[in-house]
This record gives structure tokens, sequence and C-alpha cells, in this order.
């Protein structure tokens, strides 16, 4: 069985349809890419899966489980993480923190322990910040463990994104357009740090506009147009395939 | 102690120790009360506007719910001053939670303007049910007795307050510094990555209105058994404003910004106690003032400046 399946999704803004009877499915461990032109319905999916819109119509199912119209924070609970095409970083708080805020269901949330400095929350947050700070380094942040968000440079943030993703522990990780905005090289970084991601098992749904990067790295990719599917499978398959050549290579050629 | 924030709790507490020994008269012990009261209700309002990004125009009204239970339980029903200032808190804390789930779909301007009708309907109630309340002329509220002890002389209640301030200014500290605060600073950075991370964020709001409604309802109940006399305006819009203005003059998001707009603001009207009748202006005036020149505050601009970073 698919890690995630998605049967026939739709969802419009008014009379704008974003997506139209999208279906597919994602195995376990593997990456996975959604390409399309600018405004193709990618981000639109993104937030349907992850439970941010509720589906028009259609049903996404994960472990077999149906999830459309679950809130978000309850698929996280489920395994769901993701980072977010306009950053969406706390700049009210630390990087360190904004790492540990991924964190969140793993830890002891009550409110009247947290005040009375309760010892088990005490010894569980410097644990944490120690995983979060190992966490920065793997994403390649380490100059920045003791900064203010909102003192980094765009690049890092989105690093930065990633790393609060990945202290969510989780199974299926969305990025959408992690490398835009970045010069080729950091480009390049980007790209090993998601095969890295991939590396420890975690299944990587990725949206990005550097084919590049997208054909090399993706197990299977999924191709967008005017919120429907135009094609579906390998990188090699999907090159040849004919639909894709004529609107979206074309288009972009 | 590394932590400047727990330098700064042990410099509160070296300075409340010491203050009514060096305070020349009653005048200003009196003052350090009710700076002190304004203080820990500033603390709480702090953590929701500040800290959580959520407004509230009606805080007032939690402080009357508290004011009048202390007043009106024990002098009515017989209800122990004690049991009263619980009823009060429990009674604000449910109100507060009530209100939440409808309250927090609202955003901006229109979560302003619902805590500032939810409060403008809990001061009408106060002042019209006079049979209960003395209606606009206030009642007399019976003094307090923590066990066998009965709190009358200024003495006695500076260090109650002193000790309650030190309390929680302990507690907002440690409540910033943990998983529910980082989960509430988080909400109001990003609400759709909050979201996605798990935190549920209706309840995290819900919980921090219910906290800081709680915080204003004891401190009203301590303000009428302290004064020994209640009246609506306790809860008035205006008394709202006074405390919003605190925090943003202190600084949102800042504990110790919460005491430096509370000591500063509560002293004003004494500064202008010649300009009587211009308060409201004065404050509606240092409002505008802090929000275009200095919108982040006393507090957390001069930490800035000092390179500490907040
Ligand atoms: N919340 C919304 N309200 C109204 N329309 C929306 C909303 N979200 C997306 N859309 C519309 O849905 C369509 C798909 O947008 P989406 O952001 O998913 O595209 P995309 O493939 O991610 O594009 P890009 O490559 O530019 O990021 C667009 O026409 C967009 O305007
Ligand atoms: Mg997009």
């Amino acid at each position: 069985m698919a890690l995630l399946d998605i049967h026939d999704l739709s969802i419009a803004f008014g009379g704008v349809k974003a997506l139209q009877h999208v279906s597919f499915s994602i195995d376990s461990g593997i990456v996975y890419s959604v390409i399309g032109p600018n405004g193709a319905g990618k981000t639109t999916l993104f937030n349907l899966i992850t439970g941010v819109y509720t589906p028009t119509s259609g049903e996404i199912r994960l472990d077999g489980a149906a999830i459309h119209g679950r809130p978000p924070n309850e698929l996280a609970r489920r395994g769901m993480a993701r980072t977010f095409q306009n950053l969406q970083i706390c700049l009210n708080m630390t990087a360190l923190e904004n790492v540990m805020v991924g964190a969140h269901l793993r830890l002891d949330r009550n409110l009247v322990k947290a005040a009375l400095r309760w010892p088990s929350i005490r010894r569980r947050d410097a644990d944490l910040r120690d995983e979060a700070a190992e966490l920065m380094r793997f994403v390649g942040l380490d100059r920045y463990t003791r900064a203010r968000a909102d003192s980094m440079p765009y690049g890092a943030l989105k690093r930065l994104e990633i790393a609060r993703a990945l202290a969510m522990k989780p199974r299926i990780l969305f990025l959408d357009e992690p490398a835009a905005g970045l010069n080729p090289t950091e480009t390049l970084e980007i790209d090993a740090l998601i095969r890295k991601v991939a590396a420890t098992g975690v299944t990587v749904v990725l949206v990005e506009h550097d084919m590049k990067m997208v054909m090399s790295l993706s197990d299977r990719i999924l191709v967008l147009d005017y919120g429907r599917k135009l094609a579906e499978g390998t990188a090699a398959e999907v090159r040849q395939d004919a639909n894709v050549i004529a609107a979206y290579l074309g288009a972009h050629a | 102690m590394r932590d400047p924030r727990h330098l700064g709790l042990a410099v509160l507490a070296a300075v409340l120790a010491v203050l009514p020994f060096v305070l020349p008269n009653s005048f200003y012990l009196d003052l350090a009360i009710r700076m002190a009261i304004n203080a820990i209700v500033v603390l709480g309002l702090n953590l929701l506007i500040g800290f959580a990004g959520q407004i509230s125009f009606g805080h007032a009204g939690f402080l009357g719910i508290g004011a009048y239970a202390s007043a009106v339980l024990p002098t009515h029903y017989g209800v122990h001053p004690m049991l009263a200032l619980g009823a009060g808190a429990a009674a604000a804390g449910a109100l507060a939670a009530a209100v939440s789930y409808p309250i927090f779909k609202l955003k901006g301007h229109y979560l302003a303007m619902a805590t500032l009708g939810l409060g403008i309907i809990l001061n009408i109630a106060f002042r019209n049910e006079a049979a209960l309340t003395g209606g606009p002329d206030g009642m007399p509220v019976p003094s307090l007795e923590l066990f066998s002890f009965t709190l009358s002389s200024d003495r006695d209640w500076y260090w109650v307050v002193a000790a309650l301030l030190v309390v929680s200014v302990w507690a907002s500290l440690n409540l910033i510094d943990s998983p529910f605060g980082r989960a509430l600073r988080a909400l109001h950075g990003s609400e759709v990555a909050s979201k996605v991370v798990g935190v549920d964020i209706a309840r995290y709001k819900m919980a921090i209105f219910v906290m800081s409604a709680v915080f204003a309802s004891i401190m009203g109940s301590i303000t009428a058994h302290y004064v020994g006399f209640v009246t609506p305006t306790v809860s008035e819009f205006f008394h709202s404003i006074e405390l919003v203005t605190m925090v943003v003059v202190g600084g949102m998001a800042s504990v110790f910004g919460s005491l430096v707009g509370a000591v500063l603001l509560t002293a004003l009207p004494q500064i202008l106690a010649t300009f009587e009748g211009w308060e409201t202006v004065a404050f509606g005036a240092i409002l505008i003032l802090f929000m275009i020149v200095l919108p982040r505050g006393l507090v957390p601009t001069l930490a800035a400046r000092l390179g500490k970073g907040g």
C-alpha cells in the first residue's frame, strides 16, 4: 500500500479551479517531485495534503486512512511536516527556538508545570536545545545556533524551515521550492541536504522549479498544469511525455 | 543567573525588599502598591498581547469581575473573602473560556472590537445591578483575611503585593521559556507554521486569554480589598486602555517592560493631577506617540540599543 493516496482531488477558490480531479500515490521512502508552471496548483496541493485547505471534493489517504478535512495539527501528529514557499519563520523568536517549536508534539505542554519551572520540563528543554542545535548543524546552519531569526539571511531561513520540519521527526516531508531564490552553490547544497534527509528514510515530496535538481533527485515526478494532472512517472518517462513537452517544456523553452 | 532575565528578577526582589524602608511617606507606599498591582495585571495582559499577539480592549471587565466578587459575595452572601476571590477568578476564567472560541476567530480590528464590547457589557452590568453592586455609587468591600490574619496596614498590603509580583514575574519568565510559551510565541510569529508543527492554536489562544483574565480578576479582588471600596470605574473602558497603554509603553513581549510600563503610567496621573480631567487625553496621546515613535516600547528598544538582543 502506498504511503499517501490522492484520489480525484479538486479545490476551487470562487471561480478559480486551482486543482481538478488530480489522482496519484506516493510510496514510502522515495523522493517524489511535483512540477508545473507558475499557478499550476503545486502549493495548493501541499496546502490540501497538510490540512491548511479543505478540498472541494476528492480523497486523501495516509496509510489508507482518510485525512482530508483534518486540521494541520492532527496531521502533524501523523507524521506530516512541511516547509513554505513564502517563508513562515517566527521572526519573534531565536533560530534555535524556531527549530524547538518543531518538536512541539513530543513535549510536555502543560501550562502550570511550565510556569512552576517543573524539573522534568527544564531537563527535557535542555536536551531539546542540544537536539535542535544538532539539527541546525545537519542542515548547515552551524553558524546560526545562537542567532535571532530576524537577523538571518534568506538562504539560511530556507534551511531553518527544513530544520524545524525535521524536528517533528516526520515520516513524510513536503518541501515547497526549497531552492527558490538561492544561488547555484546554495542550490547544490540544498540538493545534497535533500539526499541526506531521504537517506534517513523520510519520504520527501518536493516542489521545485530547478529542473536539473528535480530530474536528478526524483524517483517519480508529477506534472501539473492549470490545476490538472498532465503526466506522472519516472524522470525519464516524464521527459519523453508528449503532453509535457508540448505544454510545459515548450512553454518554458 | 547567566540569563539576564533572572538577574532582572533578583534586582526586582532586592528593590522591592528595601523600598518600604526608603519611601518617605504613606503616599508613596500607596503608590508603590498600586504600581505593583497594575504590574501584575499588565504582565498577564502582555502574555496575551505581546507574546501571543492577541489584543484585548476589555480586560478591565475581568478586573471588575474580581473586584465585585470580593465585594458582593462576602457582603450579601457571607462568603469568606478568600473563597470570593477564588470564585471571581473562576468566573472570569470561565467567561474568558466561553467567549474565546467565537472571539479568536476574529483578528485585528474585529478582535479589538469584540473584546471592547465584552468589557463594556460587564461595566454596564456592574453599573445597573444596583441592588447587588450599589450601582454607579459603588459599595464598600470587607477586609481580606488570610487564614486568621486580617490585612489592614499598608505595610501588610505592600508585602503581599510585592510577593505576588515577584512570583508573577518568575512564573511569566518560566512560562515564556517553555514548550507552552514557545508555542504561544510561534502562533504570533506564524499561525500557519505553528498549526503545521502541531500547535492547536485555538486552544493556546484560549489558555492565555483565560490565564490573563484570571490574573486580572485576582488583582481586581486585591484592589477592592486594599481600597476597601469598589465602583464601576474599575471596569471602565478607559481602564482597559490604560492597561494596554502600559503594555505598549513598557514593551510588547517584554516581562520587565510590563513592569516599567505599569510603574510609569501609574505615576503619570499623580504628575498630571493639576490637569484633572485630561488624563484620558494624555493616555491616548501617549499610546499614539509610542505606536509611531517607539513601537517596540521602552525596554525592548533599550535592550536592543545595549546590544543584549531583547
Ligand atoms: N487562498 C487562495 N485564494 C484564492 N486563490 C488561490 C488561493 N491559493 C491559490 N490560489 C490560486 O490557485 C492557483 C494555484 O496557485 P498555487 O499557489 O497552488 O500555484 P503554484 O503551482 O504553487 O505556483 P508557483 O510556482 O508560482 O508557486 C492560482 O491561480 C492561485 O491564484
Ligand atoms: Mg507555489
